[in-house]
């Protein structure tokens, strides 16, 4: 630490300086470290409640479950729902996009898993994804007839060129990870819970 | 100013003795005028008592609420109160905070019908309610409440603990502070005499009395027993952080009374230096 | 002066930049070796607490700003919101709160340490108006924040505090209705509240820089109130007095811990939270506790604009004082009239703030008016004579020699903290 040469004459003051019995140093380094310490545990304690406070807040946390009556999704077609302020592709597959879902070779997948993974035992036509790449998270097209499906039939990210199968798995990059599913249950045939 | 009306006149106390003095001069000239045996008596000019000081559980630095009794006093809620008084801050899912289980609260909830959005037609439908509902209002605007209730606003009773001089002691004088009025003194029409109530005149009907509810924990229905019970869910809804603030509160206390010391022997240390 | 700084820093990292931009130099001179008389007593604290308080109110306030809603249909929902929903919200409210009451404690103590002590004066003057400001500016800030959770008291309190400058002549009405955006407290008003209160509080730190700027000047007064004579008379900043404050900084979180953790509306009125409803004015109408003596001034003088006059006029007097007090002798230890006469104003002004919660009523305008006397006269009339007619006791011939000479204390035997004397 600089001092100027005008207070060069005060007393101690720095760190190294310290001309006081040898114990009384010591005690005071120590008494230092824990009053230091001491200080960073209570910075700490005053920074988490705020960082904590950016976090989902109670209600939004309790933000209810969404229910999707599935009887009016013709097969072929999927629709979009919206959970948790995010996307929710339901996709009714035909039994040709099935069967190229169950058929693929994981060893060919980027992410390998299989399809009989990806749905619920029982419901192979229903395929619940949430509808984010996982690239940069922008929304894969592909859930409208219209839409460019891509090569493998299921969904393609107008951002970067991803690609998807028809069991939401990634086939071609950048994205590196399948569609994520998210948590639902089927309350029965026609109906599904989510969340 | 809960706190500060007190300190306020002790400071003046303490700032100038003499203030006080004539202080309780000038109440004491006021008082032969109020007490007056006038043919008409105006509740206004009847003092109101001191509140009692009830012994409730989430007083003090350590203080709980009681579960048991704030749960019955949701059910007085819900029996009584709820039939007037909305409580709109409050969510089915706060009370866990309480101690009600994940099932009764879906079970409460389901009980009212909620709006629930649109149908395909765009027609307004209902839904049984879900924990993250807000607390059903017995009405749906001021005016229908106030049309309901002779003119007078059932006030919403989520804050209402915060929002009334006193606190919980209020809330409770109240609910057990009805009384016939004095002799002489007359009611405008449509209301009720309370003890505690300021100006004594109170457009709520006593709510509560003895065996208002059924208690199912074989707890006895007593006026005083019921009013302490929902008194306890009031505050609950009111400070619903109450009890997390207090322990949170006590360890940081320790931890700062640590702190200084440890700081104030450094200072001691450094300052030694100096002689 | 153009040219490199030639850094002392040993650090290359620290050289490189302080050699460019010489703020670790900067820092080193003024909070590091910054030679600071002595003697200061706790009392020395509140200008730092001051400053950790106003950290804390604006670390605090942003925080909340990301949930408030500054809407008169949703602000109230919001606060409650945070009360309830927001993680941690309760805390962060309720600290926010009372940091405003504390705010106030430690620069009430601020100031009236300033009184006591002769810090007013010369060459200090500037130093002190920059802290009318401050408070100036803290009082706005406070009030407009008190408004936002848009309960009773906070659209009352706009009501009525907006309606002081329906006083000034001819365009006070104008006035009142440009401040409200409207015909009465609404909306637009709690809007533009939001924008100044968000606003305020960093053209604050604006000022504490410059008060800081002009103390670092002008060099800090001491409880002797004599100017510094030797080096032997100061001793560095650090660690000295980063120890000291630190100490009362502990002690003020200790405060600040007890208010938020066991008493949080021990300040707070009741009625802020009834939601805003301008058709029913509270039964009792009263502004936070630190504005309780200048309400009291207010409403001891008769008359509408004599009253706002007085009311501005108990603030405007404080930048006059350097120029009202006429005594060469700064600090109230050796003034032994002066001093006497601080402690009665410190005594008018707490009944001030005893009026100021009370109803106009009874003997409570008969204090409320003697107090308001009193303030006006310690300040226009006994300072300026006093300092002609006292006779100051003789001041002591440096900070040292008194600390010196008084008894050579074995070292470390009692270690009685000098500061103390």
């Amino acid at each position: 630490m600089a001092d100027t040469a005008a207070h060069s004459s005060h007393p101690g003051g720095h760190s190294g300086a310290g001309h006081g019995p040898g114990d009384g140093t010591t005690k005071r380094d120590f008494l230092k470290m824990v009053a230091g310490a001491g200080a960073l545990v209570g910075a700490g304690a005053i920074a988490w409640p705020l960082i904590d406070s950016m976090n989902p807040s109670q209600d939004v946390l309790a933000l209810s479950s969404v229910e999707v009556n599935l009887a009016p999704i013709p097969e072929g077609s999927g629709i979009t729902v919206l959970w948790q302020g995010k996307p929710i592709f339901v996709r009714h597959r035909t039994a040709a996009e099935i069967k190229a879902a169950e058929d693929v070779k994981l060893s060919d997948l980027i992410e390998p898993q299989s399809d009989a993974d990806r749905v619920k035992p029982g419901h192979a036509p229903w395929i619940v994804l949430i509808g984010i790449c996982t690239h940069l998270g922008c929304i894969p097209l592909g859930n409208k007839p219209t839409d460019p499906r891509g090569e493998w039939g299921g969904w393609f990210c107008p951002c970067h060129g991803s690609q998807y199968d028809t069991s939401g798995r990634v086939r071609h990059g950048p994205a590196p990870l399948n569609l994520y599913l998210p948590p639902y249950a089927f309350e029965n045939d026609t109906k599904i819970k989510i969340g | 100013m809960r706190g500060l009306k007190r300190l306020s006149l002790s400071v003046a106390a303490a700032a100038c003795a003499a203030t006080l003095a004539s202080a309780a001069w000038a109440q004491a000239g006021d008082k032969p005028a109020a007490k007056a045996p006038a043919h008409e008596i105006s509740t206004a000019d009847i003092p109101v008592p001191p509140l009692p000081h009830i012994d409730w559980s989430f007083n003090g630095p350590f203080g709980t609420y009681d579960r048991a009794s704030a749960q019955r006093g949701f059910l007085i809620y819900q029996q009584v109160c709820s039939n007037c008084h909305s409580m709109d801050q409050l969510y089915y899912r706060n009370l866990e905070g309480i101690g009600l289980s994940e099932d009764q609260i879906k079970a409460i909830a389901a009980s009212v019908q909620v709006p629930g959005g649109v149908n395909d037609q765009g027609q307004p439908i209902e839904r049984p309610g879900k924990p993250s509902d807000h607390f059903k209002a017995p009405f749906p605007n001021e005016q229908a409440a106030r049309a309901a209730n002779g003119g007078a606003l059932p006030p919403d009773q989520s804050v209402l603990e915060l929002a009334r001089e006193g606190g919980a002691d209020y809330l409770y004088a109240i609910l057990t502070g009805y009384a016939d009025p004095p002799p002489g003194v007359k009611l405008m029409s449509g209301m009720n005499y309370n003890t505690y109530f300021p100006g004594h005149q109170i457009a709520m009907p006593q709510p509560l009395q003895e065996g208002s509810v059924q208690y199912t924990d074989g707890v006895k229905p007593t006026l005083d027993q019921e009013a302490k019970d929902v008194v306890t869910f009031l505050t609950w809804a009111a400070n619903p952080e109450m009890e997390e603030r207090k322990q949170t509160g006590v360890r940081i206390i320790l931890f700062l009374i640590f702190l200084t010391g440890v700081t104030y022997a450094v200072k001691r240390r450094v300052w030694s230096d100096l002689h | 002066m153009v040219g490199l700084n030639k850094s002392d820093f040993k650090n290359p990292v620290i050289n490189w930049i302080d050699t460019r931009m010489p703020v670790f130099t900067l820092m080193q001179k003024e909070y590091g070796s910054f030679p600071t008389p002595k003697n200061f007593n706790y009392f020395w604290n509140f200008g730092a607490l001051a400053m950790v308080n106003l950290v804390l109110m604006i670390i605090t306030g942003v925080f909340l700003a990301m949930n408030y809603a500054p809407n008169s249909m949703l602000a109230f929902d919001s606060v409650e919101r945070i009360m309830r929903d927001v993680n941690w919200g309760w805390l962060i409210r309720y600290a926010h709160m009372n940091g405003a009451s504390m705010f106030f404690i430690v620069v009430y103590v601020h100031l009236f340490r300033g009184l006591y002590y002769g810090s007013y004066k010369a060459p200090r003057e500037l130093l002190w108006m920059l802290g009318v400001v401050i408070l100036l500016l803290m009082m706005a800030t406070a009030f407009m924040g008190y408004v936002l959770p848009w309960g009773q008291m906070s659209y009352w309190g706009a009501t009525v505090i907006t309606n002081l400058f329906s006083a000034i002549p001819l365009v006070g009405k104008s006035i009142v209705t440009w401040l409200w955006g409207g015909f009465a407290v609404d909306n637009p008003t709690l809007n533009r509240f939001f924008s100044l209160h968000y606003l305020l509080p960093f053209v604050i730190v604006g000022v504490v820089f410059l008060h800081v700027v002009a103390l670092h000047i002008t060099g800090s007064n001491n409880p002797l109130g004599i100017e510094v004579k030797t080096p032997q008379d100061t001793i560095p900043f650090h660690p000295y007095y980063t120890i000291k404050d630190s100490v009362g900084i502990c002690v003020f979180f200790i405060v600040l811990a007890l208010l938020v953790f066991f008493a949080p509306n021990f300040f707070a009125s009741p009625d802020n939270y009834i939601p805003a409803n301008p058709l029913q004015t509270p039964a009792e109408i009263v502004p936070e506790w630190y504005f309780l003596p200048f309400y009291a001034i207010l409403r001891s003088v008769p008359n509408k604009l004599g009253g706002v006059m007085m009311m501005f006029g108990a603030i405007a007097v404080l930048f006059v004082l350097p120029w009202l007090d006429t005594s060469p002798v700064r600090s109230a230890r050796f003034r032994p009239i002066y001093r006497q006469l601080f402690w009665l104003l410190v005594i008018s002004v707490f009944a001030l703030g005893a009026v100021g919660a009370h109803r106009p009523q009874g003997v409570w305008v008969v204090i409320g008016r003697l107090a308001t006397l009193y303030y006006f006269l310690h300040f226009l009339v006994i300072l300026p004579i006093l300092g002609k007619l006292e006779r100051p006791l003789p001041l002591p011939e440096s900070i040292s020699r008194p600390v010196l000479g008084g008894g050579k204390m074995p070292s470390g035997a009692t270690a009685k903290p000098m500061e103390k004397a």
